[in-house]
């Protein structure tokens, strides 16, 4: 892994959220400074922020998009007890010209009374849909029946979950053969606190969501949680940030054999725990094929993991940083990457000539 | 197997010290996004002193070079034709095929070596010119590793032959060895040497061979104990590494760059006839002798060694280690795949592993603006997880311009992807909407096959017409064809559209009819049915009596069912009441026009001159 390009924030404190849109072609950011902004590529591959605005009355700690189908909506939660959500206006057309967007909030949710930890859209078959967890220990499900009038937002759902919540998940499997799926971690301290991970389904006959599973297994409080992409397998999987990094399995149990009616059992399997990272771990993601999971910890470090085709996970690469400065003007390229031999000795066996192989 | 054996590769982030801050990240199509953070700071604001920076990062795929773009191109086209021609190999002439499809894979690896040569000789003294140094020389590699696969595994070349396909391996990828063969080309006996360089084709058997170069062996050996050469220590030095003496051999160790070809000079000596079963065990005496305990062997020595062993899964996993670019894994698991190599291991590895590389590699040119259509056959090959891994590549491709749009719409439609098709549509239709492109958002919904966001749209029509009077994209409109049924909202407006075209022809009559079915077949929305009977005035005011008897009786009745329908205000405001008043007055002089053109049009049916 290479870096491509380096882009000064210019934000005037830290940064506490990045997420790229659906296609990679735009990003937000959000920070303590209370703002968003976003950045366009444009087509020569630089960035250049078209918006900044002041979102909340607090810590913006997350920030992420909606699916391009709803068009350009973005969804933001607070320190101050809210998430927004955003969308953007076609502007004028010198606005276009100076390379501007506007973005007008199209709601607040003012439903938590505690800090909002987390917001996440619901996968896109859903509808317009999502989901917004507190330290209240409150998981809220909203949707917006009319995706042409993002102004209506109902609260479908409270989901109870007893413990300070920090962080959800929806299950992306858009499978029929699944019902929707949430999971929520738990960042509660207190030694009685027991379910830091739980899993909530969406039941058909009674309309609700019931907690299917809890992780009993991981007794430290949970920063992070993530489902995989679903690559067509019968089963989930689910990472997890918390004193080290997790990957769990969920099989589910065939329904013939559960009470029916009721949430589906699963039979959960860790597949993989590495504690690389020598501290907390703070944020897991999986990329789009779900074939590649990414965390960050206290050590300052990104490791990526990767399972061979055998399902062996190991550590592929590590990013992190040695204060080194960042040359030049606020964004430079990289723009001749090498063939691909990460391991210069490859080149250097060929030369007969190279150090160590030389005798005189 | 595991092929990740080796060290995480680390990648440093300029501007960050990990000692001191975190990272958050997210993921995207082709990149990631990283930025500096303090996760413990929570709920505390602190003023950071100095900018902290975004950082997009890359996987280090090559994609983005423009000379490896050809080789990606031109091996895209024989991987495909391998594909392709799979059916049609059988019997003696596949192995010869195969080769062939080898030979080419290793020729379009030559000519982007030889390009990039180009480059770095033109640069030389550039930091870019020593990279491209850098990368032909990896590229080298890659030829030198991939020709000796082919010769031991697709070539499978018997005792005998073996020993010229190595030669001839070496003479390609080792300068050098011509200085040792003049040397030996110069020397006394050169028939005997002319009739042993001249090996045969058919005409000889193994044994034969065998048996010639055993009698020459023993003459050379009683050369040297007689000391026909004690004179000349060049010579007897000679006669010695003709004898395959390894110590003499080792002596001329600047002719001999590397080990492989020290293996290959030995074999010349003192076994010709190798088999290649037993090639491993020379092989690795040679690389112990070559290196004499002074360095290690290196990532090239195992793949080769790996080969030497016919370890083909091992030749596979070094590879995916040295190698950081999937291109050369994926292409030649492919090939050996096709040579029922893998199978002939286990076949459930086999072929997953094949399948996993390929879409390693596959998944790197999806995130290329133009390469990503040669990711979409990698995936079609792949009979398992080929297909999903395609749905998801494919929705995320940037649709920049409305061609790329339709070329990605195009191979969803081809693989019957309607899910993907309706999503893609989708997104084009929604951002046309939100930029007032009405016409676009349109033939987007229809080729979604969404009606109700088709609904939506010809609402927006709709409602445009009434505030403007007239309408945009009338083009599109007046072409829907069958896929005006796709909504009735949309059959609607098509409808409309043609009454206004008809009446602008000056059919009066039938556009007359038009009007009349539209409300009584109830695909007029309720609330447009007021602009509607509004049309209809100008054709009851018009000399000729249009609206027959019955159809104005048709009218009063839908006039009556609006009218009648209509809540009642509880308490209307000043501009309600003002809205009602016109409603009213409409009402009454559709009322008045109605019974006028009632009246005559019973007249003139009544009358003689007909209807």
């Amino acid at each position: 892994m290479f870096v491509a390009r380096s882009i000064a924030a210019d934000h005037k404190d830290l940064i506490h959220d990045v997420s790229f849109d659906f296609h990679g072609r735009r990003m937000a950011t959000c920070s303590s400074d209370q703002s968003v902004k976003v950045w366009d590529k444009s087509e020569s591959g630089e960035w250049h922020c078209t918006a900044s605005w002041k979102t909340h009355s607090g810590s913006v700690w997350r920030v992420t998009w909606a699916h391009p189908e709803f068009g350009q909506v973005l969804a933001s939660c607070s320190f101050d007890r809210t998430a927004a959500v955003w969308e953007e206006i076609v502007g004028e057309s010198n606005d276009k010209l100076r390379g501007q967007s506007h973005w007008v909030k199209r709601t607040t949710l003012v439903d938590s009374r505690t800090s909002v930890t987390d917001v996440k859209f619901a996968p896109k078959h859903m509808g317009l849909m999502l989901a917004t967890c507190s330290a209240d220990g409150i998981v809220r499900i909203y949707e917006a029946p009319d995706v042409m009038n993002l102004s209506q937002w109902s609260l479908q759902h409270e989901i109870s979950c007893k413990l300070s919540c920090s962080c959800i998940s929806w299950n992306p499997s858009s499978s029929r053969a699944h019902a929707p799926m949430i999971a929520v971690g738990s960042d509660d301290s207190s030694p009685n606190a027991m379910a830091k991970v739980q899993i909530f389904e969406y039941n058909e006959n009674t309309r609700k969501y019931a907690k299917a599973e809890t992780l009993l297994t991981v007794t430290d409080p949970v920063h992070d949680i993530a489902f995989a992409p679903n690559l067509g397998r019968s089963f989930h999987i689910l990472a997890i940030a918390t004193k080290d990094v997790r990957i769990f399995t969920l099989k589910p149990v065939r329904k013939e054999l559960t009470s029916s009616g009721g949430p589906t059992k699963f039979e959960i399997h860790i597949v993989a725990q590495f504690d690389n990272h020598n501290s907390q771990v703070w944020r897991v993601s999986w990329n789009i094929t779900g074939t590649v999971l990414a965390s960050s910890g206290d050590d300052g470090c990104v490791r990526l993991w990767k399972a061979n085709y055998m399902d062996n996970w190991k550590c592929t690469g590590i990013l992190k940083g040695n204060g080194s400065p960042v040359n030049g003007s606020s964004q430079q390229g990289n723009s001749n990457p090498s063939v691909g031999s990460n391991i210069p000795s490859l080149q250097n066996s060929l030369n007969g000539s190279s150090a160590g192989r030389k005798h005189s | 197997m595991e092929e990740f054996d080796g060290e995480p590769t680390v990648t440093w982030i300029p501007g960050l010290n990990s000692q001191k801050k975190q990272m958050c990240f997210d993921w995207g199509p082709g990149e990631m996004l990283v930025c500096e953070t303090s996760f413990n700071k929570k709920g505390k604001s602190e003023m950071v002193a100095g900018c902290p920076f975004i950082h997009i990062i890359r996987k280090d795929i090559d994609v983005y070079s423009k000379i490896l773009r050809k080789l990606f191109n031109e091996s895209h086209g024989i991987f495909v034709g391998l594909q392709r021609i799979e059916e049609e190999l059988t019997g003696k002439s596949r192995k010869a095929q195969l080769v062939r499809v080898s030979k080419n894979y290793r020729s379009v690896i030559r000519a982007c070596m030889e390009e990039m040569h180009q480059f770095a000789v033109a640069d030389k003294d550039s930091a870019s010119g020593r990279q491209f140094s850098s990368q032909v020389s990896i590229l080298s590699a890659m030829e030198l590793i991939w020709n000796l696969c082919e010769i031991l595994f697709i070539e499978v070349a018997p005792a005998g032959p073996l020993l010229l396909y190595l030669l001839d391996w070496v003479r390609l990828h080792v300068c050098e060895v011509d200085t040792l063969s003049a040397d030996v080309l110069g020397s006394e006996n050169p028939s005997k040497h002319e009739s042993f360089w001249n090996l045969p084709g058919n005409t000889q058997t193994l044994t034969e061979l065998e048996l010639r170069w055993q009698h020459w062996h023993e003459e050379c050996e009683r050369h040297l104990q007689d000391g026909t050469f004690a004179s000349d220590p060049r010579l007897e030095s000679l006669c010695k590494v003709l004898l395959g003496d390894d110590a003499a051999l080792l002596e001329q160790k600047e002719l001999l760059s590397n080990w492989y070809h020290f293996l290959v000079a030995r074999l010349l000596y003192s076994q010709p006839t190798v088999k290649p079963m037993d090639l491993h065990l020379y092989a690795q005496s040679s690389l112990d002798l070559f290196l004499g305990g002074e360095s290690s062997p290196e990532p090239l020595d195992n793949i080769l060694m790996a080969a030497f062993e016919f370890d083909i899964h091992q030749v596979i996993k070094e590879c995916s280690i040295a190698l950081s670019n999937w291109w050369f894994v994926a292409h030649l698991t492919d090939l050996l795949d096709h040579c029922k190599l893998l199978q002939s291991h286990n076949l459930y590895f086999g072929s997953n592993m094949r399948e996993f590389l390929l879409l390693e590699y596959a998944s790197g040119l999806f995130a290329h603006h133009s390469l990503w259509q040669l990711g979409v056959d990698y995936c079609d090959h792949c009979p398992e997880l080929g297909r999903v891994s395609l749905e998801l590549h494919i929705e995320r491709i940037p649709l920049t311009t409305e061609q790329k749009a339709l070329k990605v719409l195009r191979v969803c439609e081809q693989r019957q992807m309607t899910e993907q098709v309706r999503s893609i549509c989708k997104i084009l239709a929604m951002k046309a909407v939100r930029n007032n492109r009405l016409g676009s958002a349109l033939s987007w919904s229809i080729r979604a096959k969404d009606a109700a966001f088709a609904t939506l749209v010809s609402d927006r029509f709709l409602r445009d017409y009434c505030e403007r009077g007239c309408f945009s994209d009338l083009d599109l409109i007046d072409n829907l064809g069958p896929a005006m049924m796709l909504s009735d909202r949309l059959t609607f407006l098509g409808k409309y559209r043609e009454f206004h075209r008809l009446y602008g022809e000056k059919r009066f009559v039938d556009a007359a009819s038009l009007l009349l079915s539209l409300m009584t077949s109830q695909i007029a929305p309720r609330s447009f049915w007021m602009t509607l009977l509004t049309d209809a005035l100008p054709l009851l005011e018009q000399k000729q009596v249009i609206f027959s008897a019955e159809q104005t009786y048709e009218l009063l009745r839908c006039l009556e069912d609006l009218t009648s329908g209509r809540p009642l205000c509880a308490e209307p405001d000043a501009q309600q009441l003002q809205e009602d008043d016109i409603e009213t007055t409409k009402v009454e002089m559709l009322r008045l026009a109605l019974a006028r053109n009632l009246a005559r049009s019973i007249i003139k049916e009544g009358s003689l001159e007909g209807s």
